[in-house]
C-alpha cells in the first residue's frame, strides 16, 4: 500500500482507505525496568480488519496498542502502517490520521458534542459547514440523533452515549486506522453487547484497519477477525482468526485463557447457514400418504413437518396424520422453536434447550423451510475440527505479508 | 462599631445642624452627604491600585505556573518563594521597599503584585493538575500538541479554579491597598489616615473599601458563571 493510501480524502463521505498494520520485532523496555514489558512482537493485521489484542491484565496489551500512535516510544524494532513507519511523521500528524477511543473515553467537558467530534477535523482546517455536516452523519452512524445530541454537553449524556461519542470522535477525520482500548469495558454487560454490534455492523460499513485491546476473551472471539493472545511480557502466544484459537489452541497458556468451555464459544462463530443441516419431509394437507413415506425414507428426519402452500412450516405431524389416504392436520407438536438460517448457532442451541424439542425447523429470510436443525447437528460441529483447517493459519498469513 | 453607629443613627435629628454632630464626632449623613465628592478622587486611586496590582501579579503568576506546568520540579520551589513574599508583613514591606523604590504608587504595587503571587500561583497549578488525566491522554492521542492541549483543553477546564483564586487575591488586595499610604500611595487608605479619629470619615472610607471588593467579587462571580456554562448544563 502506497503512502497516498493514508492522506485525507476529499469529501466528507468518502472513504479513506484502510492500511495494513505490521508490528516487526518491536521490543518495548521501560528504562529502569528488568524486563521488557513487550519482547519481540511481530504480527500483521491486513487492511480492513479488526486484530484484537487479549490476555490477562498487565501483559502488554494497551503498551502495545499505544505504540502504534506514538503515545509510548519504541525501544526496539518498527510498527508499520501502510508499509511506512509509524516514526517517518510528527507524532502529531501521526496521530490525526489514527482514530483513538479508550475505556476512560475522555471527552472535553467544556465543549459540545459537536466540538468534541470536530476536534480532529479542526485541526486539520476543515471549513465550518462540512465540519457540521461530518459530525450529523457521524452521530447517525453510532445511532444517535444529531438533532438531540449535537449541542448537548458530555455530561448531559448516558455512558454508552458519551462511548458511541467517543467512537464517532474517533472516526471524524476517516482515519485509515483505529486504536481501542477496552472501549466497552465500562459499560454494563446489556449496553456493552449492543455497543459491540453496533460497532461489528458499523465496521461492515467502514471497514477500517482495527486493533481493539480487550482483557474479555469472549469480547475478543466476537470482535477480531485476527486475536492475538499475549502471555506477561508482551510475548505473543497466538495470533490466529478466532476459530482457530478455539479449536487449537497452540499452548497450554492459550488453551487455560481461552477456557474449558471453548468448544461452546465456538457456536459464538458460526451461523446456522454455516453448518449441514438435516433434511427434512415437507408435506402439504391432502398429500398422498404414500408419497410422504416414501419421502420419509430420505430424509434425515424421520417425522413430516407439515408446511402451508408458501412452503412455511406449521408443525410436526402425529402418526395419526398418515393413517388414512391422504394427510389430515394432526399435529404432535407446532413447528417450535423456529430458527433462522442467518442466527447465530449459540442462540439456536440456546432456543432448542429452552423449547425442549430435539428438531427445529430452519427458514430462509423467507420463512421457507431449508432443513432442520437439531442437538445431533450442533453436537457434530462441536466434535468437528475440520473448521480449523479450512479456516487461514497464522502460518499462512505471516507467508503472505 | 456599627452598634454605636445605629445607635447614633436613632438619636440623630436631620434637622439638627451638621455642625454639632461633626463636634460631637458622630455618625452624620448630612456631613456625608456633603462631602461624598472628596472619596471619589481616592476611591478611584483604590480601583486602579487593586486592578493594576491584580493584573501584574496574574501575569506573573500564570508565567510562572505555565513554566512550572512543563518543569514540575519548578512548582515546589516556586511556591516556597512565593511563601515567603506572602508572609512579609505588608506595612514592613511598604516601608522596606521604599529605599529602592521611592515614595507612591509604584512601592504600594510592588508590594501588592507580591502579595498576589502565591494565591494566584497555587490556583493556576491546582487547576492545570486537576484536569482529569484520560482527558489529557484523549487530547493528545487525538493529536492535540503540548501546545493545543494547553490552549484548548488544560486552561479553559482550569478556568474555574483560576477566576477563585482572582477572586480572593481581589478581596485581599482591596483590604492590604488601604495600607498603601504607607508607602507614600493614594487610595482610601491616606482618607482614613488623615481623618482617622472622626468617625464618618472613617466610616465612609472604610465602608467604601468593602463594597469595592464586594463590587470586585460580584464581577468575577458574574465572569465565572458566564465561562462555565458548561459546569450548569442540566442533565438529560
Ligand atoms: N510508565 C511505565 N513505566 C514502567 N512500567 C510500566 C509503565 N507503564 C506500564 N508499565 C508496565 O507495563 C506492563 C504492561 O502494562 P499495560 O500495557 O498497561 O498492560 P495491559 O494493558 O495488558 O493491562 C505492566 O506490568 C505495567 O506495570
Ligand atoms: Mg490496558
Amino acid at each position: 500500500m502506497t503512502p497516498s493510501a493514508i492522506a485525507q480524502t476529499e469529501g466528507s463521505s468518502a472513504q479513506t482507505e484502510a492500511v495494513e498494520l505490521e508490528f516487526r520485532d518491536v521490543t518495548k523496555q521501560y528504562p529502569g525496568a528488568s524486563e521488557p514489558v513487550i519482547e519481540h512482537l511481530s504480527f500483521h493485521v491486513p487492511a480492513g480488519e479488526i486484530c484484537v489484542l487479549v490476555g490477562p491484565s498487565g501483559c502488554g496489551k494497551t503498551t502495545a496498542m499505544r505504540m502504534v500512535n506514538r503515545m509510548i516510544d519504541i525501544t526496539e524494532g518498527d510498527i508499520l502502517l501502510g508499509g511506512e513507519s509509524v516514526n517517518a511523521k510528527s507524532p502529531a500528524e501521526l496521530r490525526r490520521n489514527v482514530g483513538y477511543a479508550i475505556q476512560q473515553i475522555g471527552l472535553f467537558p467544556h465543549l459540545t458534542i459537536a466540538d468534541n467530534i470536530s476536534t480532529v477535523p479542526k485541526l486539520l482546517g476543515w471549513d465550518k459547514a462540512r465540519m457540521r455536516s461530518r459530525v450529523d452523519e457521524l452521530l447517525e452512524l453510532v445511532s444517535l440523533d444529531p438533532d438531540e445530541t449535537r449541542d448537548r454537553y458530555p455530561a448531559q449524556l448516558s455512558g454508552g452515549m458519551r462511548q458511541r461519542v467517543g467512537v464517532a470522535r474517533a472516526l471524524a477525520a476517516d482515519p485509515p486506522l483505529m486504536l481501542m482500548d477496552e472501549p466497552f469495558g465500562a459499560i454494563d454487560p446489556i449496553n456493552r453487547e449492543r455497543l459491540q454490534n453496533e460497532f461489528l455492523r458499523l465496521q461492515r460499513e467502514i471497514r477500517k484497519t482495527v486493533v481493539f485491546v480487550t482483557h474479555d476473551i469472549d469480547e475478543a472471539i466476537k470482535m477480531g477477525d485476527r486475536v492475538a493472545v499475549l502471555k506477561k511480557g508482551g510475548i505473543l502466544a497466538q495470533y490466529a482468526p478466532p476459530a482457530e484459537l478455539l479449536m487449537a489452541p497452540a499452548d497450554q497458556f492459550v488453551e487455560d485463557f481461552v477456557g474449558a468451555d471453548r468448544a461452546l464459544k465456538r457456536l459464538a462463530l458460526q451461523r446456522v447457514r454455516d453448518i449441514d443441516l438435516w433434511t427434512a419431509a415437507t408435506v402439504k394437507v391432502g398429500d398422498p400418504v404414500a408419497e410422504v413415506r416414501a419421502k420419509l425414507e430420505d430424509a434425515d428426519v424421520k417425522i413430516p413437518l407439515l408446511v402451508d402452500d408458501a412452503q412455511r412450516p406449521i408443525g410436526w405431524l402425529s402418526e395419526g396424520a398418515l393413517r388414512a389416504e391422504r394427510v389430515r392436520k394432526d399435529l404432535r407438536s407446532p413447528a417450535e422453536p423456529l430458527v433462522e438460517l442467518d442466527d447465530i448457532l449459540r442462540d439456536a442451541l440456546s432456543d432448542l434447550l429452552a423449547t425442549e424439542t430435539r428438531y427445529a425447523p430452519v427458514v430462509n429470510s423467507r420463512g421457507h423451510v431449508t432443513g432442520v436443525l437439531s442437538l445431533e447437528v450442533i453436537s457434530h460441529v462441536l466434535h468437528d475440527h475440520t473448521l480449523a483447517t479450512t479456516a487461514p493459519t497464522s502460518a499462512d498469513f505471516l507467508e503472505a505479508s | 462599631m456599627i452598634p454605636s453607629v445605629l445607635a447614633q443613627l436613632d438619636i440623630q435629628d436631620p434637622a439638627e445642624g451638621d455642625a454639632s454632630c461633626v463636634a460631637e464626632n458622630g455618625f452624620c449623613p448630612g456631613w456625608i452627604a456633603d462631602n461624598f465628592d472628596r472619596y471619589l478622587g481616592p476611591l478611584g486611586e483604590h480601583v486602579y491600585l487593586t486592578v493594576v496590582s491584580v493584573v501584574i501579579g496574574f501575569a506573573i503568576a500564570l508565567a510562572l505556573a505555565l513554566i512550572a506546568h512543563r518543569r514540575r520540579w519548578l512548582t515546589g520551589p516556586i511556591i516556597t518563594g512565593t511563601g515567603i513574599l506572602y508572609a512579609i508583613p505588608s506595612v514592613a514591606a511598604f516601608f522596606l521597599l521604599q529605599p529602592i523604590t521611592g515614595l507612591g504608587n509604584q512601592t504600594a504595587i510592588v508590594a501588592l503584585v507580591s502579595y498576589t503571587l502565591l494565591i494566584i500561583f497555587r490556583n493556576i497549578t491546582d487547576g492545570l493538575r486537576n484536569v482529569p488525566a484520560e482527558i489529557v491522554d484523549a487530547a493528545r492521542g487525538q493529536g492535540l500538541t503540548d501546545r493545543q492541549i494547553l490552549r484548548r483543553v488544560e486552561l479553559p477546564l482550569a478556568v474555574p479554579e483560576i477566576l477563585a483564586g482572582l477572586r480572593i487575591a481581589f478581596s485581599t488586595t482591596v483590604g492590604l491597598a488601604t495600607l498603601a499610604v504607607f508607602a507614600g500611595g493614594g487610595g482610601l487608605g491616606s482618607e482614613i489616615l488623615t481623618d482617622r479619629f472622626f468617625r464618618s470619615n472613617v466610616v465612609v472610607a472604610g465602608g467604601l473599601a468593602v463594597l469595592l471588593a464586594a463590587a470586585f467579587d460580584l464581577v468575577l462571580l458574574l465572569v465565572q458563571r458566564s465561562v462555565t456554562t458548561w459546569q450548569r448544563a442540566a442533565p438529560a
